[in-house]
């Protein structure tokens, strides 16, 4: 145990040590009927319980000016693997949104519903809504293991729905075991005499957020290498055999720090099918037990692995896990975007279909013409397979049978839910994490920015004669970096309001990290320095050449083999 | 203990520790207790030796030769026309005490020759505060007969209100009851107070005059004795410059409500927590305007009315009433027009107090058009009052600043926009401008003297105002007793008035406990009164302990309820009576442990 070894403990370690696991004082601070917060710990312990305490902060001055204190509100985030639920949970989910929270859903980079705006008086009744409807909050936050991130493109293949149910039972069995959710918002009766315990995480969870990611190959649409753990399916004949395991990715930095950085995971080896749970557990108690307890900005997976060198640390894991790494198998990647539109399902569910949409910057409202909420509850009500969340922030409607499809086909052209058919590449795979009003990271505009900013650099592209040229776009209103800007090829990462650092170079695989091109600037000199890489890249590509790997040849100038 | 050397000038004195000691024993007592106290130490000391000859107490036949003036007063209005009452008899020569209703010792009753009360009916015919117990007395068994006694009663009140001069009346009647005599008949005065309290104050000193056998040369030259009044006051108001004018609801809120903060620099005004700010507020100049379009009048013409002269504008603007109507005022506007439907309507006792209750001046002119000239427009409204807010600071935190709390009045009637006029003007003051103002003292709505006891605040909407002002005080001082506030209003996140310095304080400790409601943030209306039941056992501890009790905001409904709350908290805890639950209640106003500012 190295952990001594960090000291002071962060508040936070103080905090989860006193929380009687994830209880604290939560209960006390929901009765605080003169605020509309939680108390100060407590607003770390509920986020193990799936939300954040925020506030508007476009009202936090005048709200001071008024003596009042600011406007607070509890964002939700559901714990739904590879982001999967079924009509009657999306009618669930779709009345929570506007009886509690702010009237639209939406969709995160990590497969989770998200609802903003539910006041601290409704956060009960609001959990207890959502597990009426057999979802749960449970660690979809918090220093736990998060929601996982499945390969979505479940109807090219039988063996996603196999991916998919493994991946599910390591994320049960990586659940937390406290009562403390069931007790607070389920009103479970507290057992006298039963002792609680946590078998995996401890008293005190994991140093910070833990993120666990699978991908079936040859598609990356998880950016299997940004994640604390990526498991890259292997089929071999058709079956699948086992995973390559990848650790110690993660994209979260902080401004002027130069100690924080994004990192790519490593691929340690691969495992059978049956090693999962073991080594998935394992990779999690030693960071557990290794990860930096002080110093949060330095806590995450992979600045443990950089410390105690990525040999040591698969050592370890081989020795918790009783599994020896077999050599990785060899992986083609062929794309990190989704595929929009119908596809036809795969062999064990003839007739049906698929349709995926393209829902900008993952948010569901009911706005003018697009009234994608209002469409979307259309189409639940008629829809017999599931709805499933992309890590792209878009949105599959699975399953769909043949006897609905021109209805379904109807509804997503009367509710503007077509954006797919009329978007241009760039437009279509790009993505923005949440940022203003409510996050409370966020340096500058996010989601409120990219279908602005994305129909200027459609122009742009248009002016020069780039109109169908794919190239991934991404903005993060703070280094956080929750749209994962770090592996785009044009990263937009929030500096201030209006201010951003331009990132160049990803790869479109989610295979490569970009680099910081320009810092700090504003609008008009983003769009025109793309303006002069578009007129450049128009001239100098090569062949299919991508922007990004353009900009990383004959812009940013990287030799070959030199990691940017 | 200014007061206490004086009368004990020429005999030993405490000081230092001695007197603080004694400071401490007498704090927190009510007037009546204080009687107590002194009629005790008399005794003890009239057994310990001779009295000095400066401490002569007044000789029983005092009471012939003097006039008592009491005023039973909740907003100060009858304060003051007790006071005008006492500069009058000084001034015919007359001796002259005033008492306010709770220090009046009510075993000297049956020995009173001539006494004056003015007293004020609250809402729906309660009576002030500091009345209740001498009317409690006077109605009990145990009043005297008052064979002896000459007296005469002017009620205050709001013709807006079915219950106009209630208490007045009643009281009036009582002392008839009781074998007295009337000086003169009683006068029940509307808001307008002046019309009817002039013509009073003159009869009836001038009877008193006659009872008690003044020798007419004495004159005038008492008055000269009394010290003209430097200070600003009520007739002579200090301009105070606006130093912030701040909305504290959200701005997405139905309701505005405004924190002020006024500069009384070089004003030589002091308040204590408790005090009111009077206001002299003008009219809304779109309001006069609008006024005399609708009555097809020239703002221009010049009207000379109480030997001054202005034009019909400024007559409107700055001297009358044009937003609060008086049924004296309808009468006299309905008498001089001939109106029948305006008469039926004034004759119709609850029909007038609906319409004075929903409807301005402007709405008068608009359904009845009274053809009046500019003369009588002016002779008939009623002079402008002052309008009275209580102070939500303390001087030992804001200095020289006084802070208020205003909620904007607004009412629709008949699709239009009706204001208040001093909450109009009130909420549109730019910083640097300047209103005038004033101190009313509320001596029924103070602290206790003794920092240790604990104090029960209620006070939702803007009547949590005074405990701004009480909480900053006693964080001052250092106050060991604990703080308790209630507040209510419709929204934790857009109404909630003071918020953070509400938060601040729970966090410092100086607030022990904060109690809200909210009345529209659930299915259910939830006020005051239902925290207060909630808290009912811990609510007793505090009384228990001693602590004082305050209720400040709206009379007409939510004193009511959070006095019947308190009682079936009482009579619920302790397994009393509801009647020996009130009857708890009435002792604890009585020992000024339960005040209230109402309005």
């Amino acid at each position: 145990m190295e952990a001594s070894v960090f000291s002071p403990l962060s508040d936070v370690e103080r905090i989860k040590t006193a929380s009687r696991l994830l209880r604290g004082t939560l209960a006390e601070s929901l009765d605080d009927a003169w605020t509309g917060a939680l108390r100060v710990d407590d607003t770390q312990l509920i986020k193990f319980h799936g939300s954040y305490q925020q506030d508007d902060r476009e009202l936090r001055n005048e709200r001071e000016l008024a003596k009042l204190e600011p406007a607070y509100s509890f964002m939700i985030r559901t714990r739904t693997p590879g982001g999967v639920v079924t009509p009657a949970q999306w009618l669930a989910l779709d009345a929570i949104a506007q009886r509690y929270a702010n009237g639209s859903l939406r969709l995160t980079t990590r497969q989770a519903f998200q609802i903003h705006g539910v006041i601290k008086r409704e956060l009960k009744p609001t959990l207890q809504a959502i597990n009426a409807a057999l979802i749960d909050t449970i660690a979809a936050c918090g220093d736990v293991n998060r929601n996982l991130l499945i390969a979505s493109n479940y109807d090219a293949s039988p063996i996603h729905a196999e991916v998919h149910a493994q991946a599910v039972a390591l994320g049960e069995h990586l659940l937390p075991r406290t009562r403390a959710y069931y007790q607070l918002w389920l009103d479970e009766e507290q057992i006298a005499g039963t002792p609680e315990e946590e078998p995996i995480y401890g008293p005190t969870y994991l140093p910070r957020k833990f993120k666990i990611g699978f991908a079936v190959p040859p598609s990356n649409d998880v950016d299997l290498f940004a994640q604390d753990l990526g498991f890259a399916a292997i089929i071999e004949n058709g079956v699948l055999t086992g995973y390559n395991v990848s650790a110690g990715g993660g994209l979260g930095t902080t401004h002027g720090d130069a100690r924080t950085y994004a990192r790519l995971g490593d691929t340690l080896g691969f495992i059978t099918c049956a090693d999962l749970i073991k080594v998935g557990e394992a990779v999690l108690t030693t960071q557990r037990d290794h990860g930096n307890r002080s110093d949060r900005k330095l806590s995450r997976l992979k600045y443990t692995i950089d410390r105690l060198a990525v040999d040591v640390f698969k050592a370890e894991v081989e020795r918790r896990a009783g599994v020896v790494f077999a050599p990785a198998r060899i992986v083609v990647w062929r794309q990190q975007g989704d595929r929009f539109g119908w596809q036809e399902s795969a062999a064990e569910t003839p007739g049906r279909a698929s349709l995926t949409l393209r829902i900008q910057a993952g948010r569901i409202a009911d706005r003018e013409a697009a009234t994608n909420l209002t469409g979307l509850r259309e189409i639940a009500r008629i829809h017999a397979g599931d709805f499933r969340i992309t890590p792209n922030q878009n949105l599959a409607i699975a399953g769909i049978t043949p006897d609905t499809r021109a209805a379904i086909a109807d509804l997503v052209r009367a509710h503007g839910l077509d954006l797919h058919e009329h978007l241009p590449p760039v437009r279509l795979n790009s993505l923005a994490c949440v940022a203003f009003p409510t996050c409370p990271l966020a340096m500058a505009e996010a989601e409120r920015y990219l279908p602005a900013f994305g129909a200027k650099v459609e122009e742009l592209l248009e002016n020069h004669g780039l109109a169908r040229a794919d190239i991934g776009v991404r903005i993060s209103g703070c280094p956080n970096g929750c749209s994962r800007p770090f592996l785009a090829e044009i990263g937009l990462v929030g500096k201030a309001l209006g201010r951003y650092n331009l990132h160049l170079g990803g790869d479109r695989l989610g295979l490569r990290l970009n680099r910081l091109y320009r810092e700090n600037i504003d609008e008009s000199e983003i769009l025109s320095t793309l303006g002069g890489l578009f007129a450049r890249y128009a001239n100098e590509r090569e062949n299919s050449e991508g922007f990004g790997d353009y900009t990383l040849r004959r812009v940013l100038e990287v030799g070959a083999g030199e990691q940017p | 203990m200014r007061a206490l050397n004086e009368v004990w000038e020429g005999a030993e004195t405490l000081e230092g520790a001695r007197l603080e000691e004694l400071d401490r024993l007498l704090g927190g007592l009510s007037a009546n207790a204080l009687y107590w106290t002194a009629g005790y130490v008399h005794a003890r000391a009239r057994a310990a030796g001779p009295q000095p000859d400066a401490a002569q107490p007044a000789k029983a036949s005092a009471a012939a030769a003097r006039l008592t003036i009491v005023y039973g007063s909740q907003t100060g209005n009858a304060k003051r026309v007790a006071e005008e009452l006492k500069e009058r008899a000084e001034s015919q020569g007359l001796n002259v005490r005033v008492l306010r209703a709770d220090a009046y010792p009510q075993r000297e009753l049956a020995e009173e020759r001539a006494l004056l009360i003015a007293i004020s009916t609250q809402g729906d015919g309660d009576p002030p505060d500091d009345s209740r117990a001498l009317l409690r007395f006077l109605n009990s068994a145990r009043a005297p007969k008052l064979p002896n006694l000459r007296f005469a009663v002017i009620g205050l009140g709001d013709s807006s209100y079915p219950k106009f001069c209630f208490i007045g009346q009643q009281l009036d009647a009582r002392l008839a009851e009781l074998g007295g005599t009337r000086l003169t008949a009683r006068a029940d005065a509307d808001v307008d107070v002046e019309r009817v309290a002039g013509p009073f104050a003159r009869g009836a000193i001038d009877a008193a005059k006659t009872l008690l056998e003044v020798p007419a040369t004495r004159g005038a030259k008492v008055t000269s004795l009394r010290p003209a009044p430097v200070g600003h006051s009520r007739s002579r108001p200090f301009a105070a410059q606006v130093l912030a004018n701040q909305r504290i609801t959200a701005n997405d809120s139905e309701l505005r409500v405004h924190h002020l903060e006024l500069d009384l620099t070089g004003s030589g005004l002091r308040y204590q927590p408790g005090d009111a700010l009077g206001i002299w507020p003008q009219q809304h100049p779109a309001l006069v305007a609008q006024v005399l379009a609708t009555a097809g009048l020239d703002g221009e013409t010049a009207v000379t009315h109480d030997d001054q002269e202005l034009t019909l504008q400024r007559w409107l603007g700055e001297k009358r009433e044009l937003t609060r109507l008086s049924r004296a005022a309808l009468v006299e506007i309905f008498e001089r027009t001939g109106n029948t439907e305006g008469k039926a309507l004034v004759a119709d006792q609850a029909a007038c107090v609906d319409y004075l209750a929903g409807h301005q001046l402007l709405d008068l002119i608009a359904r009845f058009q009274p053809r009046l000239s500019a003369a009588e427009w002016v002779s008939l409204l009623p002079p402008l009052q002052p309008r009275l807010y209580s102070i939500a600071s303390s001087v030992r935190q804001v200095g020289d600043e006084v802070h208020l709390t205003v909620a904007e009045r607004i009412d629709q009637v008949d699709g239009e926009t009706r204001y208040g006029v001093a909450s109009r003007q009130l909420l549109e003051l730019a910083e640097g401008a300047r209103v005038p103002v004033y101190i009313e003292q509320n001596d029924r709505f103070r602290l206790p003297a003794d920092a240790t006891r604990d104090v029960i605040m209620i006070g939702p909407g803007t009547g949590v105002a005074p405990f701004r002002a009480f909480v900053q005080e006693r964080a001052s001082i250092g106050a060991r007793g604990r703080d308790w506030l209630f507040f209510g209003h419709r929204h934790l996140r857009r109404e909630f008035l003071y918020q953070t310095e509400w938060i601040a304080a729970l966090g410092s400790g100086r607030l022990a406990r904060l109690d809200v409601a909210f009345s529209r943030d659930q299915a259910e209306r939830r006020y005051v009164q239902h925290v207060l039941r909630e808290r009912g056992r811990e609510l007793v501890e505090w009384i228990d302990g001693g602590a004082h009790l305050y209720v400040c905001g709206d009379a007409t409904r939510m004193a009511k309820d959070v006095h019947q709350a308190l009682i079936e908290i009482l009579s619920a805890v302790r397994g009393q009576s509801l009647d020996e639950a009130t009857a708890e209640l009435d002792r604890l106003a009585d020992q000024g442990r339960y005040a209230r500012d109402v309005y």
